[in-house]
């Protein structure tokens, strides 16, 4: 990228603690993402990366903190100011079967927010959108008067994404959009999600555990671990130069698609394990 | 209970699937068929991968094992040991299944009760073969916390919407393996797991296959997992059997187009970021 953008997500300060636990779930969080740009958030799993996404997105109020979306407030916003904000604002969960209306069509999920935001209220123009949005994510037309029952977990996933797509966010917030997909329909979704970036200027939350991906998609990364940031920085100092010791436990973790060196990776990572 | 000597009857093979075909629908007319005739077999102990395209006939297949779908019509052979699956009733299924099979299924948050505690749900396939409370519920902490949750014992009266999805899928591996089945179906088990976690669950399901003679049919997208865990390895696609062999020969010289395309596809940690990922085309008309 050139230049510094502008920042479109600030979040400061952000505290989540549930009722009758110990430990917050997300303890003094705070980073900014700007236009155009993608943070990818990893950590331990159980750390509170979904419950950052979540409050992000003003699904869960937190306990402290603020969250500002350009120079709108997310967790003091007015009804109205909410609508507006959701479609700036789009979200793609970690579990794409409890997310999905089971007795909606494809093509109604995929053009529900293109009519709930006046955007293609025509019905005709709406259709077409919806299949330009199928198609971009790997599914074809017919497709659209299915129910997400009939579909494999990554269709459903897939689905969601054309879901959140639809309304042309501004931002998006995915939760491990893509490990249930196969690595050739993963590469597609990336390379989409690169590609609207560049073109568009989306913005991008990315959780994800697969490492690797995470440095194909990401310019910043954060690494959480037991709700609080352990370290952030631009990939290059992330992957190539990691401060903290979780951040190199973690990439030292990352499976080798080449089962000689994996078997010894894993038969050596064990020892390590015992050592600890 | 079936002894050594009946199995050897049976060949060698634990689980033996020829010309699976699945169809969904409700009349023989409006039937689609999704998997297209496969053959599949696990030796005893054996520790198999199936791979493939999404929407590939994957977890179909693995749901066919298990006769879960009451919509789909069944054709082929599909045999446990000495049973022929597809032709036992329901209920004579449920028993085998319950004693012999352990399943993972690819949505944890699903297959989970959420008005119930997830100790209690790790406990109840020891509970019904007659193991006491007490020795249920330690094997079931032991069991949580060798799967890296931490605090397991505090944990384990928790709800499922208590925990992270993470925590969730740990929960759905302990409830498939606590009664010691003599075959694993893992359906993506550890998708929503960080990587040291990932980590440490392949390790316990290996040490159980390795101890305990368990077999594991792990279905997944990771080509990284499969590498390091699997024997053999079953290539899918459209509804069949592309590619199968064992787990270094595919790697190393793939002969179907597919995998070939799949190995390409894998972003790796050595690999060029700002380089486009390769992608196999899809294959929409093929199915
Ligand atoms: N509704 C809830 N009530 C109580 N505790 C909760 C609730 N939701 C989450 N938690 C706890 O908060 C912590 C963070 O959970 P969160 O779902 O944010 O983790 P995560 O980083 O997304 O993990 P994963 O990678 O496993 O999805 C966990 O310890 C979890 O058990
Ligand atoms: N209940 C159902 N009714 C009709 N079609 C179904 C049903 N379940 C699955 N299918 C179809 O069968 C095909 C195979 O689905 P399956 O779930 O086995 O895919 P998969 O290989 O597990 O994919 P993924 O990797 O995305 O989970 C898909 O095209 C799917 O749309
Ligand atoms: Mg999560
Ligand atoms: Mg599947």
């Amino acid at each position: 990228m050139t230049g510094r953008s502008e920042v479109l997500l600030e979040v400061d300060g952000l505290v989540q603690r549930y009722p009758g636990t110990r430990n917050a779930a997300v303890d003094d969080v705070s980073f900014q993402i700007r236009i155009g740009e993608t943070l990818g958030l990893v950590g331990e799993s159980g750390c509170g990366k979904s419950t950052t996404a979540r409050c992000i997105a003003g699904l869960t109020r937190p306990t402290g903190g603020t969250v500002r979306l350009g120079t709108r407030d997310v967790l003091s916003a007015s009804r109205s100011a909410l609508k507006s904000l959701r479609r700036d604002m789009q979200m793609v969960f970690q579990d794409p079967y409890s997310s999905l209306n089971p007795r909606m069509t494809v093509a109604d999920l995929v053009g529900e927010g293109l009519l709930v935001h006046g955007l293609r209220p025509e019905r005709r123009a709406r259709r077409d959108r919806v299949v330009e949005l199928l198609d971009m994510v790997g599914l074809p037309a017919s497709s659209l008067e299915r129910r997400p029952r009939s579909f494999s977990g990554g269709q459903r996933q897939r689905i969601a994404i054309a879901r959140a797509l639809a309304v042309e966010p501004r931002l998006l917030i995915c939760d491990e959009p893509v490990s249930s997909l196969d690595v050739s329909v993963q590469a597609q979704v990336l390379n989409l999600f690169k590609k609207l970036r560049t073109q568009l200027g989306l913005s991008m939350l990315f959780i994800a555990h697969d490492l690797a991906v995470v440095r194909y998609l990401c310019d910043q990364v954060a690494v959480m671990q037991s709700g609080r940031i352990v370290e952030i920085g631009s990939r290059d100092q992330v992957y190539g130069a990691p401060r903290h010791h979780y951040t190199r436990e973690l990439l030292a973790a990352v499976p080798v698609p080449d089962p000689p060196v994996e078997r010894e990776r894993m038969r050596t990572f064990r020892i390590s394990e015992e050592s600890t | 209970m079936s002894t050594p000597a009946d199995r050897a009857q049976y060949g060698q093979n634990l689980l033996e699937i020829r010309g699976l075909r699945v169809a969904y629908g409700n009349s023989r007319r409006d039937a689609v068929e999704v998997v297209h005739g496969i053959d599949l077999s696990i030796r005893p102990g054996e520790r198999l991968a199936v791979v493939g395209e999404s929407g590939s006939g994957k977890s179909v297949t693995a749901r066919a094992v298990l006769g879960l779908d009451t919509d789909a019509s069944l054709s082929g052979s599909i045999r446990l040991g000495e049973h022929e699956l597809t032709t036992l009733s329901r209920r004579r299924m449920r028993d085998i299944r319950g004693a012999r099979i352990g399943l993972i299924f690819q949505d944890p948050l699903a297959a989970l009760n959420p008005v119930m505690r997830v100790g209690w749900q790790i406990m109840q396939p020891l509970i019904i073969r007659g193991t006491g409370k007490r020795e249920a519920r330690q094997r079931g902490i032991d069991l949580l916390g060798r799967l890296g949750v931490r605090d397991a014992g505090a944990r384990f009266d928790d709800y499922p919407h208590q925990f992270s999805g993470g925590m969730r899928q740990r929960v759905v591996i302990a409830i498939a393996v606590i009664a010691q089945p003599e075959l694993l179906i893992a359906d993506e088990p550890t998708t929503a797991l960080d990587v040291r976690v990932q980590a440490q669950v392949l390790q316990l399901l290996d040490e159980l296959a390795r101890e305990r003679g368990m077999a594991v049919m792990l279905i997944t997208h990771d080509l990284g997992i499969v590498a390091g865990f699997a024997e053999r390895v079953v290539v899918m696609r459209n509804g069949r059997v592309v590619e199968h062999g064992d787990v270094d020969s595919i790697y190393a010289a793939p002969k179907a187009e597919y995998t070939r395309g799949l190995l390409g596809a894998v972003p790796r940690l050595d690999s060029d970021p700002d380089r486009e990922l390769a992608t196999v085309a899809p294959d929409w008309d093929a199915s």
